[in-house]
């Protein structure tokens, strides 16, 4: 049970969710373009290529903290939009909370998840149930949390919280947008699946893969 | 048969139509100064030591706003982001630490998610890095919106064209930095703003119209990026749409009490004959509900690319706002006195 997160699965983490970004690039704009500005793919695939770009680069930072901190400038700085200062703030309060451990066992990666999304859902001025990302990420940092407390272990913990997050983002399509630009719609908004919800959770399932 | 759309607009790559767009505004302002890098519009002499400074920005397309408003009377710095894109924090922090004299930054943000948090999000970098006192006053004045708990809340509109005027001068005079953000805010509740579309606007990216509008109907309510409206209705008469302009926003805030300021804006793709004629038919409407216009601007100055279309902005002033909007302006988009 000493299972802990390493910097080469921080890495991989951060390649897996670049490469679903692309891979979903089309559908991401898609889900946009029906209650948004049809532009999340786009942007956050030029956002996570900047990351990799940076992560590639033989100047790397070789802490956790360090890493993520550099994620969140670069996210911050390259997105835009709303998505930009809401996963810059994901990973810059994920990066605080890492703060100077040596090993992320299960614990660390909960409370660093935590802070993240509570990051992230205070920017965004979002609570559960508002049609945006804490939709997602919400029940995903709860199911690691109830992981964590049953001492399942770090891989069984986020394979749950990437089961809850998508579960969050599928109860996404019925609900009205209360945030961003969707909630213009009003109902309209309903029927329709959220971008952010759709690309948290990818986030969250890239972790997932990396500590498989 | 499916034919690609042709984009008719004066454009190369569409990915360079801000970068070169910025090149233009360069060679035709030697008073301005642009960061390429940073895409931000300053003014060519920076103002003297303890001037409280004042930095807007958002996303490119609604020309002249803001970096046509970057001059003495108004902005000293603004940022530009992606055509109907926000700008991002480090743009903001870059142009907050250039053009503070030591007395402070007001960020002027519009109501929208991306702006506010982008803004946000400048302002606490720029707090920790070097110590600058930045307060922001965000314009909600878009009467077509909702305005509950339960949407992002008003957009911000017309009024900010006319807050970075008044509090521009404001700004200009030495005022400090409580009054200027005082006075900011007291402009950002006293304006109310309504707009119509005739036809939808193309984002040069996109290539094709962002919404689709039939020949003989209007969008009541549009907002400045196509966003969509209270309701859609059959295309009228001037005297009629004017109606539409004018009732939602006297419905919402009294104009009697005080002078009025009017903005009669264009949304970039209707002429100024037609603009005129209607601002002819809102003094009208206006006179007769009462209410007395001291000063007003018609033209194209908050647009929305080439959307065809206007907006009405009235702002409820005081003999103060009225006064600082008479003082000197000299800028790409709004001269006088200068």
């Amino acid at each position: 049970m000493t299972q802990s997160l390493t910097q080469a699965q921080l890495v991989a983490w951060l390649g897996a969710f670049r490469d679903a970004v692309h891979e979903h690039r089309a559908h991401l704009t898609e889900l946009d373009a029906a209650i948004g500005d049809a532009d999340h793919g786009t942007n956050l695939t030029r956002g996570m290529d900047a990351v990799m770009a940076l992560v590639d680069s033989d100047d790397v930072p070789d802490t956790a903290a360090s890493l993520l901190k550099a994620v969140g400038m670069k996210l911050v700085s390259t997105v835009g939009g709303a998505s930009g200062p809401l996963y810059g703030t994901f990973f810059l309060r994920a990066a605080a909370a890492a703060g100077d451990a040596e090993t992320l066992d299960a614990e660390a990666v909960l409370g660093m998840l935590r802070a993240g999304v509570e990051g992230l859902a205070s920017r965004g001025k979002a609570s559960v149930g508002d049609k945006t990302m804490v939709d997602a990420l919400a029940p995903a940092v709860q199911a690691l949390a109830d992981a964590v407390g049953r001492g399942d272990g770090l891989p069984a913990g986020l394979r749950a919280a990437a089961v809850a997050a998508a579960e969050g983002r599928e109860a996404t399509t019925p609900l009205e947008a209360r945030k961003g630009r969707a909630s213009y719609l009003g109902e309209r908004s309903t029927g329709h699946t959220d971008p952010g919800a759709a690309s948290a959770t990818m986030l969250v399932e890239a972790l997932a893969d990396a500590v498989a | 048969m499916l034919r690609e759309p042709v984009v008719k607009k004066l454009i190369n790559d569409p990915a360079d139509v801000l970068a070169e767009s910025l090149r233009g505004v360069e060679a035709a302002h030697p008073e301005l100064r642009v960061d390429h890098e940073h895409r931000i519009v300053y003014r060519a002499r920076a103002k003297s030591d303890g001037k409280v400074a004042l930095i807007s920005g958002g996303g490119s397309g609604h020309e002249p706003l803001h970096g046509g408003f970057v001059g003495p009377g108004m902005l000293d710095a603004a940022c530009a982001g992606e055509v109907f894109t926000s700008p991002t924090p480090d743009q903001m922090v870059e142009a907050t630490t250039v053009v503070d004299r030591g007395a402070g930054v007001l960020h002027i943000v519009k109501n929208y998610t991306g702006d506010v948090m982008n803004f946000e999000m400048a302002g606490e970098m720029a707090a920790a890095d070097g110590g600058v006192d930045v307060r922001t006053v965000v314009t909600r004045d878009d009467v077509a919106v909702e305005d509950s708990t339960y949407t992002a809340g008003r957009r911000g509109v017309g009024v900010t064209v006319l807050l970075e005027k008044i509090v521009g001068a404001a700004a200009e005079e030495g005022q400090d930095l409580d009054a200027v953000e005082s006075l900011a805010q007291r402009v950002s509740d006293g304006g109310r703003s309504m707009g119509i579309a005739l036809t939808s606007c193309t984002v040069p990216s996109a290539g094709r119209p962002t919404f689709d509008l039939p020949e003989d109907e209007i969008e009541v309510g549009v907002g400045i990026h196509g966003e969509p409206g209270r309701h859609r209705e059959a295309l009228t008469g001037a005297s009629e749409i004017a109606r539409q302009l004018v009732d939602p926003v006297l419905a919402d805030h009294d104009f009697t009490t005080g002078p009025t300021i009017a903005l009669l804006n264009g949304m970039g793709g209707t002429p100024l004959i037609e603009l005129y004629l209607m601002y002819g038919e809102v003094t009208r409407l206006l006179a007769s509900a009462g209410v007395e216009v001291a000063r007003c601007l018609v033209g194209n100055y908050i647009t929305s690319l080439d959307m065809a279309g206007a907006s009405l902005t009235l702002l409820a002033a005081d003999e103060e706002m009225v006064r600082l909007w008479d003082a000197p302006v000299s800028t790409p988009g709004l001269r006088w006195g200068a």
